[in-house]
Formats: structure tokens, sequence, C-alpha cells
């Protein structure tokens, strides 16, 4: 047991090995994680990188522009808004909002929306008829609408803007699983564990489920840019985060008042949205191919032809090939 | 008559229909069309014997195979596993029925999910069915099943990409072994490996048939594969039973037409012998499943059809001891 325990870890290791090796030549992968490793650790430690407080106003120091341009204070590297709050601190702690809703609803509505999708392609008949006609209504409905309604009857915070933003996004992911798993229903491999008496449960979480996960990642990664963005409109309608808070969507919705006068107002809560995105996306292009077998089966075969060709070739058959 | 045809089938299928539906036609849609996939055919399979089920693509002997297995929805008929009426069977019963009856995939490649390792591959059905708690208990079993079906015992922690095609079908009858069945479909087990190992992989079924106590009903679309593993062969043309008969009688003195077309197909290791034989060509169109004409399934590519077989359907009448054909002229 003990060996094969070992064994068990040696395998494990090779596979995390090759992971690293892969994202280490991947650099567009390695860059995607700089950029969210560095998110994550921003959102995380606000409160002792963010140099004011980000709702602190100094009205004497409205507007000031970045430190680089005339007029600018090195104590405001990105310069002030019209309150003459620090946009670099603002910038940090908005990551938080925007980590956490785009996160939490990706999360959320991903995992009711694939759920129900992939009830729905497996049972099939009525199950399928239900769950694909409420997606239907749903989608039919104007979302941001229904996301203000209930906002204004629950009251506006960021636990009830995820729980509100899941509700219009689920039906993307329930489409895409079903159609999905209709497919995936016919591999011989499913039947298969069908046929040895997997209960349905095992078949869908151990057999179909892992075939979704690129196309659930790529999924997740353009609706997190779309949440984020969602996030930005209702904050910027009055029914996201509310003004003493930060979000980047909030900034530069209020910043659209200023665009003319003082650029950086925009331009950075949008480049952070920008770059964020950027980064997941390039992230998951990495987790994408190392999570798939096919391309393990890839890199089986090069390590093999790499093996064969560093091995030197016994005389007799090295002759045999040398023969045109 | 040997001693196990006295005994008690181990399977038996009565009057087996299995129809699928197959659209709507007609301008407004008013009209059903329904797919003919099997019709009417009855077996039995006799403790440890090895049935063989001949036929060509879609003629219905994977249908049958999966009906017996009960993936596929019985339309008409009785399916009798150890004397047990099994035609009806779902949910946990039919669960606890896949103890006792496995399959073997046609296609290693795409039977064998790519994300698991053999381990988890072979242990999977003692898991689901209560035998072993985790993969670790198990690793004693499945090194043993490895050892069974020829793998090296290393294998389990690989995945399935690292082996070869007749490997991987190999890992797939350890997989249907695992649970100890007496009936195992194979379906078609060998037709989609290279020719040089598919007598490995016959033998082996019979090797493990001889050790194990196994029944197989065995699915192939040529002659030339069942030859060597079948007890008696049964003929399938068009979702109906063609010939069913001791496995010599089929091969020395065939009493259909169909029989006798795809006994000319196999070749003949001798390129002079091979030349200079009399080929019987089945022309003609395969019968349309959606709409059966009337009569004998077999009219529109015999040569011997006449006024009567485009009519009435012959019925499968005993021709010689233990040799049933469906035929109006033999």
């Amino acid at each position: 047991m003990a060996a094969d325990n070992q064994a068990n870890w040696a395998a494990r290791r090779r596979i995390a090995a090759g992971w690293a090796h892969h994202l280490w030549h991947d650099k567009a992968g390695l860059f995607g994680l700089a950029i969210v490793v560095l998110l994550i650790v921003v959102a995380a430690a606000a409160p002792l990188l963010a140099p004011y407080d980000p709702a602190a106003q100094a009205l004497r120091d409205r507007l000031l522009p970045p430190a680089w341009l005339a007029g600018g204070q090195l104590a405001h590297l990105l310069g002030t808004d019209q309150l003459g709050r620090d946009v670099l601190s603002r910038l940090i702690f908005g990551s938080r909002v925007s980590l956490v809703v785009g996160a939490g609803v990706v999360l959320l509505a991903g995992a009711f929306g694939t759920a129900l999708g992939m009830l729905a392609g497996y049972c099939g008949g009525r199950v399928d008829d239900f769950v694909m006609r409420w997606v239907d209504t749903q989608v039919a409905f104007p979302g941001l609408l229904l996301a203000l309604v209930i906002l204004v009857v629950v009251g506006a915070n960021v636990p009830s803007l995820i729980i509100v933003l899941s509700l219009n996004g689920w039906m993307v992911y329930a489409r895409m699983a079903r159609g999905s798993v209709l497919g995936l229903r016919q591999l011989p491999y499913v039947e298969a564990a069908q046929m040895i008496g997997c209960r349905g449960r095992r078949v869908i979480f151990r057999h179909i489920l892992p075939n979704l996960t690129s196309p659930l990642l790529t999924l997740s990664i353009l609706e997190f840019a779309r949440i984020i963005l969602a996030e930005a409109a209702l904050s910027f309608l009055g029914m996201g985060v509310q003004p003493p808070g930060s979000s980047w969507g909030l900034d530069v919705a209020i910043g659209k008042d200023y665009m003319f006068r003082a650029w950086w107002l925009v331009t950075f809560p949008g480049a952070a949205i920008a770059l964020t995105v950027l980064g997941v996306n390039l992230l998951a292009s990495w987790l994408r191919v190392v999570t798939d077998p096919r391309e393990r089966e890839k890199q089986f075969a090069r390590r093999m032809a790499r093996k064969r060709h560093a091995e030197p070739v016994p005389a007799a058959a090295a002759s045999v090939e040398a023969r045109p | 008559m040997s001693d196990s045809d006295a005994a008690a089938p181990l399977l038996e299928i009565d009057h087996l229909t299995v129809h699928f539906p197959g659209g709507r036609s007609g301008f407004w849609g008013q009209e059903r069309l329904v797919v003919h996939a099997v019709d009417n055919v009855s077996l039995a399979v006799m403790p440890g014997e090895t049935l063989g089920l001949v036929g060509e693509s879609g003629s219905g002997k994977s249908t049958i195979g999966r009906a017996i297995l009960r993936q596929l929805p019985t339309t008409q008929g009785r399916i009798r596993f150890r004397g047990e009426d099994i035609t009806k069977v779902t949910g946990e019963p039919l669960r606890n029925l896949r103890r006792h009856m496995q399959m073997v995939f046609q296609d290693p490649y795409a039977s064998l999910n790519p994300r698991q390792r053999v381990i988890d591959i072979i242990s999977e059905p003692l898991i689901v069915h209560g035998l072993a708690r985790h993969r670790k208990d198990t690793a004693a079993k499945v090194a043993d099943l490895l050892q069974r079906v020829g793998m090296p015992a290393d294998a389990a922690s690989r995945y399935p990409h690292a082996f070869s095609g007749g490997q991987r079908q190999r890992i797939g009858i350890a997989r249907a072994l695992a649970l100890s069945p007496e009936f195992i479909v194979a379906d078609e087990p060998v037709s989609a490996l290279d020719v040089s190992i598919r007598a490995q992989v016959v033998n082996l079924l019979m090797d493990l048939q001889r050790d194990c106590g196994l029944t197989y009903l065995f699915i192939a679309h040529d002659l030339a594969t069942v030859r060597h593993i079948s007890r008696r062969i049964a003929i399938l043309y068009a979702g109906k039973l063609m010939e069913l008969a001791d496995r010599d009688a089929i091969y020395e003195r065939p009493r259909h037409p169909y029989t006798e077309a795809l006994l000319s197909a196999i070749p003949i290791p001798d390129p002079v012998a091979q030349r200079n034989r009399r080929r019987l060509v089945n022309d003609g169109e395969p019968p349309d499943p959606l709409h059966p004409l009337p009569g004998c399934r077999y009219q529109s590519r015999c040569p011997y059809a006449t006024a009567q077989c485009r009519s009435v359907e012959p019925p499968l009448e005993q021709k010689a001891p233990g040799q049933w054909a469906a035929c109006w002229n033999r």
C-alpha cells in the first residue's frame, strides 16, 4: 500500500510538474497568472497598500491630474476626482468589489445554470422542456429592469448585487451545458459507465462534467467581463455600490461626467477592468489546455518521441535504418 | 443435441421487436415514421456457450445487444435472464442486474474515459456496486484483473492514451470482468483492432470463458471472426433472423442465400483459389427500415427471389436438425 501511495504521489507530482512546465513555456498564460495573482493580493491587502482612505474628501485638491503631468502632486500618484478623493486608493479598494462581485456571480450563476442545464440535457423529456422554457422566459425578460426592481425592494449592497446579477446570468450556462450534454450523453464511455451500474449522479459528475470544463471556462471568463460591466451599469444607475464606497464601475460612471476636464477619472478604472479581463482570459486559455486529456495525449507523444530520439540507437537497428 | 441444450437457457429473447421513432412524413407531418430496427427475433443462449450474432451494418445486431442489457426500450417481446423476465426492469433492480451481465464495446478508443486512470476505470464497477469502499482497497483486485487479461500490473497508474488499441480493449475486458458477470455481450470487440491482434483478443476471450465460465453473445459483422469463438451462429439481416445453426452447419451447409453471400465474402488466403471461386455479390439495395416491403426482407438482393418471396414472409423453419432458416426456396 505504501508503494502504491508513493506511486500515486509520484504521478500527481509528475502532473503538477507538467502543468508548471507548460505554464513556463506559455508566456501569455504566465502573464495572465501574474495579473490575477497581483489583483488578488491587491484586493486582499487593500488597507495596507492604499495611501488614503478611498472615501476621504479633500475639496481643495479637486481634480488634480496624475503626478507626472503639470499641476500633479506626488502625494496623489494617479490624481484626484471631483471631490478630491485619491484615484489610486479608490482603484485599490474598488478591486475588492469588482473581484468579489465578478467571481461571486460567475460561481453562483455558473453552478446553478450548469446544474440545471446538465439535468435538462441528461434527463431529457419533460424535465428538459420545463427547464428550457424557464430559460427562454427569463431570457425574454429585460434583465436590468428585473435587477433594478429587486434591488429597490431589498436594498443595494454587495450580497444582493451578486444574487441579482446571478439571477440574470445563469441562463447562458444552462443552454451551453444542455447543448454539450446532449452530445456527450452519446459517448461510448458514458454508456459504458451506465452499463457498469453507475447511478445518474455519478455519470453526470464523473464522466460528463469534466468534458464541460473547457467550454465552461471560456464562457465564465466572458461572463466575468460582462458582470464587471453590469455591476458598473447598476452602480451608474444608482442601484449598485453606493457612493461612499468604491468600485471600478462606479468610478467610470461618475468619471464620465468629467471626461473632458479630467480623463484620468475614467481611464484608470477602465484600464483596470480591461487588464483584469485580459489576465483572466490568458490564464483561462492555459488552464483549458492543461486540463484537456487530448492535449495531455499530445504531450505524452512528444515526450515519447524525445525519449526515442535521445536513446542511443542499437547498432543493428542503426544499420538497417542507414540503408535507403 | 448436446447436454447443455437440455438445460435451461441463461438468456432467452422471445419475439423481440425494437422500433425507433423515425420522425414524421407527409405534408403536415401527419404520418409518424417508425424505424424497424429489430423485428420478431427469438434466440436462446445456453450457459457457457458463445452465440455469434452476425449481420451487416444496420441489421440490428447491436440493437439486440443493447436491448438485452436494457440500454434500449423494447417495443414488443420478452427478454428472460436466468429464467426471470427482465424486459421491464428499471432503476435499482436494473443496476443489480448489471452485476450479472456486462458489455465489451466496439471502439476501445472511445469507450474508456480519457480522464480516468486505468485503476479508476477497472475499479469503478466495484465501487459503484459497493463491493469496495475506496480505490485503494481495489488495488489487489485490479492487479489480478490486469494480469488475467494479459496486461502488466504497472498499467494501473497510467491513462488510456498510453496504450495501443489491443491493450485498451484488454482494459475494457477487465472492466467488464470486474463484477464477475455470467453473461457478456461483446459488441464487435475486435472489428476496430488491427487484424494482427484480433486473434489475440479472441483467444483471450475464449481463455476467460474457460476459466470463469462465461457466456457470450458475440456480435460481429462478418463470418470470418466468429468462426473461431462461436458454438452457434445467428445470421441477422434487416432486423430479421435469417438463419440459426451450429457453427459447422453454417460454414459447411448454409441454408440461406444471405449466409452463402456472407461466406463467399470471406477472403481465401490463396490468390489462385480466391481468383477462381464464385463470388456471390449482393446486388440491389438493402431494404429501407422505415418502409419494410411485404415478404422476405432479403428479396431485393436475393438471386433466387420468387413471387412468393415478394408477398409472404418466410417463417424460420427447421431445415435440418439444429438448423433453422427463413427461406422459401431451401
